[in-house]
């Protein structure tokens, strides 16, 4: 089926034709964590997503890649419903975490996100105390406990290896740290309340090569625990740091396969042209 | 391949021609004179302004000399000169002067003329007399030339005669004069002071006493009729506590009049410049001072002293002597009360406008609604007030609450009242509040929000403990500009609360401490009164400027407080990133 030209199939899509992914063996799992159906998305009339259906691996690194303003911000904020907050947001089609639909009406939204950590592509840290930046998640819920509080907060900053630069001024602004310590706090919010997804929109993309790497390696070492969904721009993080890789193009899923396979041998020729960087 | 532009230096006018990145209506000079021009003189109007307010209320307690002026006929003028003036000589103006002067005038001339403070009110009735130079004889400073500003009446100009004390042969030399004077005020002040701390307060609470238990017994003819029983039990318990009351106050009298002939016999008599006598009882003498003998440091201490008092004490003279105590608690009063209605209101409403409300057509509506709440006429909201706060709310909590007083025609709350004049003021406000609050809302990066919502707070977690937090710099200048606003304010105050002479300060030690339900002095409506309805204007003029630059510095200090407020939680909260 995928005979004709990739120039000519990105073509078509471009002028609004729908075409059928290329979902690899391996990606059809038996207990996925998220499991997207048919999921469509509009903002207003515009169409943002187009009938993606993707199941994610639990305690796996899920990569979704593409070119700029594809969808994968969209697709990932779907995820713990952060679209809900646009007024002009539409969708179709569901999305389940661990069996249960997320878009349910009887779904708590609050209690929902509560099960998710997630990171943006520009860090956040909230103008406030770097420890009390880590146990928002927790205050919210109402704990008070100083020994946990301060218990998750060191966990979470040794899980974000963070730890050893701010042990010493836990208590001031967090808007005084660097850049790159802002985004590792992002992540040890992210990680304070024991997600069982995190959702990384480009976290390193504001970062330098020495940061960047540090997350990488915390990838590694979260992954198993929780279940990681990540965008990236950068296709070497992609294929060094994830398992399994998506292939966005316009709104629509093209490929979605075993990173090594999606970077090697793609089934896809748009998606070798994707990752080797002759488009996008 | 090189640039023209780069060999050929550009000479001066060409630079100016070419500046790089200028729009061509920036280079066009005409436009520059023109909108350059236009802010110039805004900025020199309000500079030229400020100064005359300064200057004026700034000099106009400096002790000035009293001088002596030996007209025409003989007659001396004393007194310190107020303002300068000049007269163009006509045929009326020369019928009025003396026949030996005439011939030295031509139709036409300027001629210079003086206005001298003579005071001595009660003895000249006038406050003031004009000195043309073309009857002027002669200039002098007189060194025992004495001035004393006194509890009524204004002031005296004149020369000590003697100083009469108890039944003491009286003093009669001028330095012997002046030291016993300065000797036995002090005391007289004390004595003075418990005497009207006796008059006031403790009388005062008295009355107040029995006024409650006859409005108390009152309550219960109304309740039960005049002829239950009741009525009559609540009458006899009345008739107790009025008895004891005139009892009390039958002591405090007596007190009162012991301190009166302690006071009573020091007298100093003095002589205006013309002659006549008087005696100014020491009681009435508030400062005495000889202005032409006075050093710097004398002088710079009357100054201090005077601002003192103007700033601390109560009016007198119809407020054109004295201070403005009562005028500054009852602005500061109001616009607290008015921020604490205000404040709250203003953020929640914003707050919906900003974070709950969906943007549509109505919010637009009401956006522009309340933008344009802030340009309506303020009187109207006095209007309002007196009718919506005074009559309708005020009226209806009289008739539930106070039924004794309002069945004696004394509304309570059914009046212009501090309360009433506050609330007026913070629907007059309350655009301000709204509007900067919205402004520092929507200037939280939505980044903050969904970083909020993502951890899986609620909506008002949010709002609480992140959206606030960072736009609290921007609520506190809304505030404070509300605040600067509201203390400015003059017209609608006069309808709902503000009065020339309150008798009481709607905050004290009695009762309740906070009476919200008395009238109050307030600077602007004080302005006003002094300038403008003051039968003595001329005298007021000094007060009017310092007062103005009393509410100015205010409003200026609380907007440079918003400033740097502003400032420190910005640092706080937003920071700097990356
Ligand atoms: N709030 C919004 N309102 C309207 N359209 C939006 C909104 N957010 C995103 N879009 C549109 O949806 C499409 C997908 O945007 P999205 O942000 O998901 O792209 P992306 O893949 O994350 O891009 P990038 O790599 O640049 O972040 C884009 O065409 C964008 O213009
Ligand atoms: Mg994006």
């Amino acid at each position: 089926m995928i005979t004709d030209s990739a120039v000519n199939r990105l073509a078509a899509i471009a002028a609004g034709e729908m075409c059928t992914p290329a979902v690899h063996e391996e990606c059809h799992f038996d207990a996925p964590i998220v499991d997207i159906e048919k999921f469509n998305l509009y903002y207003g009339a515009k169409r943002a997503l187009f009938d993606i259906s993707m199941s994610i691996p639990k305690g796996q690194i899920t990569a979704l890649v593409g070119p700029s303003g594809c969808g994968k911000s969209t697709l990932l904020r779907s995820v713990n419903r952060l679209n809900d907050l646009i007024d002009i947001v539409r969708i179709e089609g569901g999305m389940k975490l661990n069996g249960e639909n997320i878009y349910d009406p009887a779904v708590d939204v609050i209690e929902l996100r509560k099960r998710m950590g997630m990171v943006f592509q520009k860090s956040n840290p909230f103008p406030m105390s770097i420890f009390e930046n880590v146990v928002y998640p927790l205050r919210i819920v109402g704990i008070r406990d100083k020994t946990v509080l301060e218990e998750t907060c060191e966990r979470s900053l040794r899980g974000a290896a963070l730890w050893d630069e701010v042990k010493d001024r836990l208590h001031e602004n967090a808007l005084g740290m660097s850049g790159g310590q802002q985004q590792r706090l992002c992540i040890a919010r992210a990680i304070a309340a024991d997600p069982e997804v995190l959702l990384m929109d480009e976290p390193c993309s504001a970062l330098d090569p020495i940061a960047t790497g540090k997350i990488e390696e915390l990838m590694a070492e979260l992954k198993g625990q929780y279940t990681i969904l990540i965008v990236t721009h950068n296709m070497q993080q992609a294929a060094r740091s994830s398992d399994y890789t998506a292939f966005m193009y316009l709104g629509q899923l093209i490929e979605y396969g075993p990173t090594a396979t999606i970077f090697t041998n793609p089934q896809l020729q748009e998606t070798q042209e994707y990752v080797t960087g002759r488009f996008g | 391949m090189s640039d023209n532009r780069t060999e050929h230096v550009l000479n001066k006018k060409e630079r100016f021609h070419l500046l790089p990145g200028l729009p061509l209506i920036a280079r066009n000079e005409p436009m520059l004179w023109l909108t350059g021009g236009a802010l110039v003189l805004s900025l020199a109007l309000i500079v030229l302004l400020l100064s005359y307010i300064f200057y004026q209320g700034g000099t106009s307690f400096w002790p000035q000399p009293v001088e002596a002026y030996v007209v025409h006929d003989g007659s001396t003028i004393m007194g310190e000169q107020a303002r300068e003036d000049t007269i163009e000589v006509d045929e009326t103006y020369r019928s009025q002067l003396p026949e030996a002067l005439r011939a030295g005038v031509t139709d036409g001339e300027e001629v210079e003329r003086m206005l001298i403070r003579t005071a001595n009110f009660d003895v000249t009735n006038t406050h003031f007399h004009w000195v043309d130079t073309t009857e002027l004889v002669s200039v002098s400073v007189p060194p025992t030339a004495t001035v004393i500003e006194r509890l009524s009446w204004g002031r005296f100009i004149g020369t000590p005669i003697s100083l009469q004390i108890q039944e003491e042969e009286p003093i009669t030399d001028p330095t012997a004069i002046m030291e016993g004077v300065d000797e036995h005020l002090a005391g007289i002040h004390d004595v003075l002071e418990r005497r009207i701390h006796l008059e006031k307060a403790t009388l005062g609470e008295i009355r107040a006493h029995e006024e409650s238990a006859r409005l108390e017994s009152v309550e219960v003819r109304l309740e039960h009729g005049e002829e239950s029983q009741h009525y009559v039990e609540a009458l006899a318990a009345y008739q107790v506590i009025k008895e004891h009351c005139v009892e009390e106050s039958a002591s405090v009298l007596a007190q009162i009049e012991n301190l009166k002939k302690e006071t009573a016999p020091y007298t100093l008599r003095m002589a205006t410049a013309s002659g006549q006598e008087a005696d100014i009882p020491l009681e009435e003498i508030v400062r005495i001072y000889q202005p032409n003998a006075l050093s710097f440091m004398d002088k710079l201490g009357l100054y201090g002293a005077r601002w003192m008092e103007f700033l601390f004490d109560d009016p007198r003279e119809a407020n054109s002597e004295g201070g403005v105590w009562p005028a500054i608690i009852g602005t500061v009063m109001m616009t607290m009360i008015m921020t604490i209605f205000v404040v709250p209101f203003g953020v929640m409403a914003s707050l919906y406008l900003s974070e709950y409300a969906k943007s549509g057509g109505l919010m637009s509506i009401i956006r522009i609604a309340i933008n344009n709440l802030a340009g309506v006429p303020s009187i109207v909201f006095g209007v309002f007030g007196l009718g919506f706060f005074c009559t309708t709310i005020g009226g209806g909590l009289d008739n539930w609450l106070f039924p004794a007083e309002v069945s004696e025609g004394r509304p309570v709350l059914g009046k212009g009242t501090i309360l009433w004049a506050s609330a007026t003021l913070a629907l007059l406000t309350v655009p301000v509040v709204i509007v900067a609050t919205e402004e520092a809302l929507r200037a939280v990066p939505n980044s903050m929000r969904e970083g909020s919502y993502g951890c899986g707070a609620s909506k008002w977690q949010t709002i609480w403990r992140i959206v606030m937090p960072r736009a609290l710099p921007g609520i506190m200048t809304g505030m404070i500009l509300a605040m600067a606003r509201g203390a400015g304010e003059v017209a609608p105050l006069m309808l709902v609360g503000a009065v020339k002479l309150a008798p009481e300060l709607p905050i004290d030690m009695h009762g309740t401490f906070i009476h919200p339900e008395r009238s109050f002095m307030h600077l602007g409506f004080h302005i006003y009164d002094l300038g403008l309805q003051s039968q003595n204007s001329e005298a007021a003029k000094p007060m009017v400027f310092t007062t103005t630059l009393l509410l100015i510095s205010i409003v200026v200090s609380l907007n440079l407080i918003a400033i740097w407020m502003r400032k420190r939680l910005a640092r706080r909260f937003v920071g700097g990133t990356f």
